[in-house]
């Protein structure tokens, strides 16, 4: 995520996530710091290893959700209510409060719908993976069948590596 | 192992005598209870009452009205001392009120029984892993089945003897053309609704659930004397499989026996799968608690708090699973408005309003508000606190259910009603206990118990 160009890294290639999940752990014990971890797949356990923060992601789907409820409520009423009277269910009441069974559905749909497409907007614009955006990953093997770790470079960090496991270690 | 304490036992046992001193003082009060009726004179009863009576509009009105309508329409001549119509059935309601309130409390305990034996079985019918080492839990919840089922069996042979009527259709006469108490419309259900087949069905379910938890139980304690290695795992799996096909028919049946047939005129389709959405979600509720009291006793030393964790997924989940048939069964009668399903909300949005908004706010946005977050499912007083929203509200659902159709305005919340939940509470208590007791908690040679215990998230 935060990758930056000007500070020196050195990345560690592995074939194995259980081994990149011990490799994560040992390396954070000797208090050499871990800036990312690229892997194909989604691995266990790694965010508690890496000492990530807690994802806020949640409030603010949570927060959509409220957003799109609402969305729906006012949708409802000015559509059926007011702009176009409706007869719901032979009960020409004309008021949201009594015709609001009807309308249940879509303040469900409209919740899930807000809170799921804005979620996903969210992280991706929060991981710069929106359209256009430059490609983060610095070896395409890791949408593959590679996981790598990027540590920050600095003494012994080499040596720390490589009895980690990595099968290939770059400067860069 | 499990310790069954000498205090543990004496309370379970007091609990019981207790609640069964209770029932017995609002038995012998009932009859004679006015309690509630005064107040209670609200326009859906009147409305009603009316529609009962009009001879011309009873083919209509009548076909679904669940409450006083049709008893006060059919109990006419049951009026003692030449009272007034309404005297006569206000008395019918009052005297039902007891026999309700234990159907309640028994209908309340026995899903917590077969929502955790269903539990079971999927467990086995989908190899989970994460959930061995609590399958000792679910067995012993699951062997409580059988005594809320002997509590139906009870109910449905004392309906059949005419000591109560919660069932409108048991009423004498109601399918005999000859008689004043004549109904066409029950008398065409004949063919399901009848005495014989009644307590048969009744006698097939305490059958096939209870022979099921026992089944269970006794592969799984067989599995244990095994040697390293060897495991019943594919016995239980086909044993699993059956029993879910045979709950499949009579988890609809079952409830379209004891709770839907008790509003005689009216029908669902839904209202199987509504009535063991609310059972299984009360069951995971006590198998959710129940777990947390035995990690924090420091017996499960195995079960972490992911597991715990799943747990309070499955009441979530299920609590909007829950809301979800609810709501489906509520909007479809909502819409369409026939006369033939509607009477069944009048009397709820009626009589019942405040105690049916409530338990719709217990039952729904309770639990989603204090379980939506990942940390509150993994702490012990926010579990606690969306386990006491989920039990009400289901028992107050159940209550729900089956008192506007056999008590009317009778219903209130007195001896009887918490006499039978001590009762069943302390068996229950009684039961479970011992049955954790009898074997030891950990599984020695299920198949995926390594896997339970290395579960994470």
């Amino acid at each position: 995520m935060a990758h930056t160009e000007h500070t020196p890294v050195v990345r560690a290639l592995y074939l194995d996530d259980d081994v990149v999940l011990g490799a994560v752990k040992s390396l954070r014990d000797k208090g050499i710091k871990v800036k990312e971890v690229y892997s194909p797949f989604p691995i266990h356990g790694l965010d508690k290893v890496m000492g990530l923060k807690e994802t806020r992601i949640a409030m603010a789907a949570f927060m959509y959700g409220l957003f799109g409820l609402t969305v729906a409520i006012l949708i409802t009423s000015y559509m059926m209510n007011m702009d176009w009277p409706q007869n719901i269910g032979g009960k020409p009441s004309m008021t949201w409060g009594m015709n609001m069974p009807a309308f249940v559905p879509i303040m469900f749909e409209l919740t899930v719908f807000f809170a799921a497409h804005l979620m996903v907007w969210t992280f991706m614009v929060i991981n710069k993976l929106y359209p256009g955006a430059a490609p983060q990953n610095p070896d395409p093997r890791t949408t593959d069948h590679h996981f790598m770790i990027e540590v920050a470079a600095g003494e012994g960090v080499v040596d720390a590596l490589k009895e980690t496991g990595a099968i290939e270690i770059v400067e860069a | 192992m499990f310790v069954f304490t000498k205090k543990a036992k004496i309370l379970s046992a007091a609990l019981t005598i207790v609640g069964f001193v209770m029932m017995v003082i609002g038995f012998n009060t009932s009859g004679h209870a006015t309690e509630g009726a005064e107040n209670h004179g609200t326009e859906v009863h009147a409305v009603e009452g009316h529609g009962g009576h009009e001879a011309a509009a009873h083919a209509v009105e009548n076909h679904g009205a669940p409450t006083h309508a049709e008893e006060a329409h059919a109990e006419e001549a049951h009026a003692e001392q030449g009272a007034a119509e309404h005297g006569g059935h206000e008395d019918h309601g009052a005297a039902n009120r007891p026999w309700a309130a234990f159907l309640v409390n028994t209908i309340f305990f026995l899903g917590i029984g077969i929502g955790t034996l269903f539990f079971l079985a999927i467990q086995y019918a989908a190899q989970a892993g994460w959930s061995a080492g609590i399958l000792r839990v679910m067995e012993a919840v699951a062997l409580f089945v059988g005594i809320p089922l002997l509590g139906m069996v009870f109910l449905a042979v004392t309906g059949n003897m005419d000591m109560h009527h919660i069932w409108l259709w048991m009423q004498d006469g109601i399918m005999d053309p000859a008689s004043p108490h004549y109904d066409a419309l029950i008398a065409g259900k004949e063919g399901y609704l009848n005495d014989i087949f009644f307590t048969g069905r009744t006698l097939a379910y305490l059958v096939i659930w209870a022979g099921a938890a026992f089944l269970f139980r006794r592969n799984s304690l067989k599995e244990d004397m095994l040697p390293e290695g060897q495991t019943k795992f594919f016995t239980q799996r086909k044993l699993a499989a059956t029993f879910i096909v045979l709950y499949a028919v009579t988890s609809s049946t079952s409830a379209w026996d004891w709770i839907m047939s008790i509003d005689t005129h009216w029908f669902s389709t839904l209202f199987g799968w509504y009535t063991f959405a609310g059972m299984f979600v009360t069951a995971l509720t006590v198998l959710n608690v129940l777990v947390m009291y035995l990690r924090v006793n420091d017996y499960l030393p195995w079960v972490n708090e992911n597991h715990q964790h799943d747990l309070g997924k499955f009441m979530f989940a299920f609590s909007v699973f829950w809301t979800y048939l609810w709501f489906s069964q509520y909007m479809l009668i909502w819409y369409s408005n026939i006369p033939e399903e509607v009477p069944y909300y009048m009397a709820r949005f009626g009589e019942f309003k405040p105690l049916f908004i409530t338990m719709l706010a217990l039952n729904f946005i309770m639990p989603v508000l204090v379980l939506m977050s990942r940390d509150s499912k993994r702490i012990m007083g926010f579990i606690l606190l969306a386990a006491i929203f989920v039990l009400a509200g289901h028992w107050l659902d159940h209550y729900i259910m089956i008192m506007p159709g056999s008590v009317g305005y009778h219903y209130g919340f007195g001896w009887v009603e918490l006499g039978g939940f001590l009762f069943y509470a302390g068996i229950f208590l009684y039961v479970v206990q011992r049955n954790l007791a009898a074997a030891p908690l950990r599984m020695k040679n299920h198949a995926l118990i390594h896997e339970s215990k290395l579960f994470h998230q």
